[in-house]
C-alpha cells in the first residue's frame, strides 16, 4: 500500500466530532490542511486543539466524522495496520515526550529501527545524527540523556526525533510555549528552514502571536467547536467573530503586528 | 510506487554518472549498495532525474559523491531539491567526531567507583536524615497542635488497616509450616509437644515482627518512595518549600508516626495469626486438643518473648518510614528515576530490617531476656 497521488490535501477533516461524556468540544468540524504549507490552529484553551491533533494522528477515535491525513482514509483499520500514517507523520509534543532512559541519539534511532529494521546500525547512528543537526544541536548533544538537556534543547531533540523516519507532514503542539523570546525566533526559524528543505506541511498548534506572524501560510480558528476561518492571516485579521477580534487585536496581537511591520 | 533508486552512466560523456529513481528513506539498502559499488572515480554526477529525495538520500548521495572523489557541491539537482541538498551538505561536511561508548575495563572501575561513592552518600544521607525527622518530630511533639491528625489517620489506614488481611493471612501459612517442619523433626524424639514452645518463641520473639516489617517494606516503602518521587519530579516539593511549609513536617512526620502506631499492632496480629496457624496443624497433625495447645502455651512461655518481639517493631517502622521517604525526595524528574528509588528503597529497607534483626537477636540472647 502506497500514498496516492500528490494532489490530495495533507489533512480533510469532515464532520467531526468530539466530545467528553457530555461535552462536546468539536461539532461538525471541517477543516482542510495543502500540501506544503504551514498552518497555525489557534483557539482559546479548551477549544480542543490538541483533542483535534489527537483524532488525525488517530489517538483518540472521534464520535462522528471523517478524518483523511495523506488521502488515505485515517481512521480505517487497514490504515493503522500498515503504518503508513506513522512513517509519514512526525510529531512534537509538547514537552518533547522524549523516552527518558534513552539518550538524544537513541531516541532518533527508535523510528527508524522499529521501521527499517535492515538499516545497519553505523547508517542508523549516522542519520540520528544528521537529524539531531538538522534540528540545530551540537553532535554532542547525541549521547546527553534528555534531564541533562535545557527545555529549549529538547524541543529540538522532539523534533529530530519527528523528523527521523523524513516525514512529509509533521505536528508541532505549542513548539515555542516554555522558550524566551530569543530561542522562540530560533524555533520559528528552524521550522521554516526545515520545511524549505524538506518540502513538509506543518500543523502548527501555538498560542504564540509572533510565530503566527513570523511562519505561518494559513491560520485556523477553533471557537464554537468548529473551525471558524481558515485563511491568510490579513483574512483571519477582519474575520468578524469578538475572539477572533480580541485575539488579534488586543494589546498582544498589536504588538506582534507591529514588529512584522517593523521587519517588512 | 517507490522507483528504485539507480545510477546510470551517460551515453554521450563516460564520465558522468546519471542518478535516477526515487532515493528515499525506504530505499536505503538500495543506496548502500550503491555506494558499495560505486566506480574509482567519475567526472561529475547528475542528480536532475531523481525523482524522490529526502534527508536519507541527500546524505547517501553526499557519500556517493565522496566515494567517487567528488563533493556533493559537484552534484547536479532540481531546483526543489536545492534547499535539502544545500541543508545536509553543510553538515556532512564539517564530519562528527566520533562519540564511542567506552564499554571496557575502565568504564567498569568507573562504574564501581560511582557505586561506592554512592553508598557511602545513601548512608549520610540517611543518617542525616534521621536527624532531621527527629528535629522535626521533637519540634511537633513540643507543639502538638502542628501534628497533621488527618494525614496521619489516612496513611494508619493506609499502612495498617489494609495490610490486615495479608499479614495474617501469611504469618497463618509460615506458623503451619514452622510446626509442621517441627512435627516432623520431633516426632524421631517422642516430642511432638516441644512444637508449641517452638511456633510460640519464633513467632513472639522473631517471626510476627520480622515477617509483618518485610511485608510493610514491600507494601509500604515502596508506596511512600512513590508518591513522594511522584510529588518531587513534579516540583510539588519545591512549592511546599516555597509556601513556607516543611516537606518533613508535612509528609514524612505523618507517615513515620502512623507506621509507629500500626507497625506493633500488625506485629501483634501476625503472632495471633502465627501461633493460631500452629495450632492448626498441631490439631490435624499431631492430635493436639486446642485446649492442650492453649494450656501448654500458656505454662510454658514467659511474656518477655512477647515484649522482646514487639519492642523491635517501633525500630523497623522507623526504618522503613525513614528509607521510603528519604527515597522519594531524592528522586529526580524523570519516570526512570521515580522506579530505580522504589526499587532501591524496598531494597534497602529489607535488608536492614534483616540486619537488624540479627543484631537484635544475638543482643537479646546475650541480655538473658
Amino acid at each position: 500500500m502506497s500514498l496516492p497521488v500528490d494532489d490530495t490535501p495533507a489533512i480533510r477533516v469532515r464532520g467531526l466530532r468530539n466530545a467528553f461524556g457530555s461535552q462536546v468540544v468539536h461539532e461538525g468540524l471541517d477543516l482542510e490542511v495543502r500540501r506544503g504549507e504551514i498552518i497555525g490552529v489557534v483557539g482559546g484553551s479548551g477549544t480542543g486543539k490538541s483533542v483535534l491533533m489527537r483524532a488525525i494522528l488517530g489517538l483518540r477515535p472521534p464520535q462522528a466524522g471523517e478524518v483523511e491525513v495523506l488521502g488515505v482514509d485515517a481512521l480505517s483499520p487497514k490504515a493503522r495496520e500498515s503504518g503508513l500514517i506513522e512513517r509519514n507523520t512526525g510529531v512534537l509534543y509538547q514537552n518533547g515526550a522524549l523516552f527518558s532512559s534513552l539518550t538524544v541519539a537513541e531516541n532518533v534511532s527508535v523510528p527508524l529501527k522499529e521501521h527499517y529494521p535492515e538499516l545497519p546500525e553505523d547508517m542508523v547512528h549516522d542519520l540520528a545524527m544528521l537529524k539531531i543537526r538538522m534540528a540545530g544541536l551540537g553532535e554532542d548533544a547525541g549521547p546527553k540523556l534528555p534531564s541533562q538537556l535545557s527545555g529549549g534543547m529538547r524541543k529540538r531533540a522532539g523534533i529530530a526525533r519527528a523528523l527521523a523516519l523524513d516525514p512529509t507532514l509533521l505536528f508541532l503542539d505549542e513548539p515555542t510555549a516554555g522558550l524566551d523570546p530569543i530561542g522562540a525566533a530560533a524555533f520559528d526559524e528552524l521550522i521554516l528552514t526545515l520545511k524549505r528543505a524538506l518540502g513538509l506541511t506543518v500543523f502548527l498548534i501555538t498560542h504564540d502571536l509572533d510565530t503566527l506572524y513570523a511562519i505561518c501560510d494559513r491560520v485556523a480558528v477553533l471557537a464554537d467547536r468548529r473551525v471558524l476561518v481558515n485563511a491568510p492571516l490579513a483574512e483571519v485579521e477582519r474575520f468578524d467573530h469578538p475572539w477572533v477580534q480580541e485575539y488579534f487585536h488586543g494589546p498582544r496581537g498589536r504588538a506582534a503586528q507591529a514588529a512584522l511591520a517593523k521587519e517588512a | 510506487m517507490s522507483e528504485a533508486p539507480r545510477i546510470e552512466t551517460s551515453e554521450r560523456h563516460p564520465g558522468i554518472l546519471i542518478a535516477r529513481g526515487d532515493w528515499t528513506l525506504a530505499n536505503a539498502r538500495r543506496m548502500l549498495e550503491l555506494i558499495e559499488q560505486a566506480p574509482e572515480s567519475a567526472d561529475d554526477i547528475d542528480g536532475r532525474d531523481i525523482g524522490r529525495l529526502d534527508s536519507a538520500g541527500a546524505m547517501m548521495l553526499s557519500r556517493y559523491a565522496v566515494k567517487v572523489g567528488l563533493g556533493l557541491a559537484t552534484v547536479d539537482v532540481r531546483s526543489e531539491h536545492q534547499p535539502l541538498t544545500g541543508t545536509v551538505r553543510a553538515i556532512c561536511e564539517n564530519p562528527p567526531r566520533e562519540v564511542r561508548k567506552d564499554y571496557g575495563f575502565n568504564r567498569m572501575l568507573e562504574r564501581m567507583g560511582y557505586a561506592v561513592e554512592d553508598y557511602t552518600r545513601e548512608v549520610l544521607a540517611l543518617v542525616g536524615f534521621l536527624g532531621l525527622t527527629l528535629k522535626t518530630a521533637a519540634g511537633v511533639l513540643l507543639r502538638p497542635a502542628r501534628l497533621r491528625i488527618t494525614p496521619t489517620v489516612h496513611h494508619m489506614e493506609q499502612v495498617g488497616m489494609d495490610a490486615v488481611p495479608l499479614v495474617m493471612l501469611l504469618s497463618f501459612m509460615v506458623g503451619a509450616v514452622i510446626a509442621f517442619l517441627g512435627a516432623t523433626v520431633l516426632r524421631d524424639f517422642g516430642a511432638e509437644i516441644f512444637v508449641v514452645e517452638l511456633v510460640g518463641i519464633a513467632f513472639l520473639r522473631e517471626f510476627a515482627v520480622l515477617l509483618t516489617a518485610i511485608l510493610l517494606a514491600g507494601r509500604t516503602a515502596s508506596a511512600f518512595t512513590a508518591q513522594i518521587g511522584a510529588m518531587q519530579s513534579g516540583e510539588e516539593i519545591d512549592a511546599i518549600r516555597t509556601l513556607g511549609l516543611d516537606p518533613i513536617e508535612l509528609l514524612v512526620l505523618p507517615r513515620l508516626f502512623a507506621l509507629l502506631l500500626m507497625l506493633p499492632l500488625l506485629t501483634f496480629l501476625a503472632m495471633v495469626a502465627g501461633i493460631a496457624g500452629g495450632m492448626a496443624v498441631s490439631v490435624a497433625n499431631l492430635g493436639m486438643s486446642p485446649d492442650m495447645f492453649l494450656l501448654r502455651l500458656q505454662d510454658t512461655i514467659d511474656i518477655r518473648h512477647f515484649w522482646v518481639g514487639v519492642s523491635k517493631a517501633p525500630i523497623f517502622a522507623a526504618v522503613i518510614a525513614l528509607i521510603g521517604c528519604l527515597e522519594g525526595f531524592q528522586v529526580k524528574g524523570t519516570a526512570e528515576s521515580v522506579g530505580e528509588r522504589t526499587t532501591s528503597s524496598v531494597v534497602q529497607t529489607i535488608s536492614l530490617v534483616i540486619l537488624i534483626d540479627a543484631f537484635a537477636a544475638m543482643w537479646f540472647m546475650e541480655m538473658g531476656w
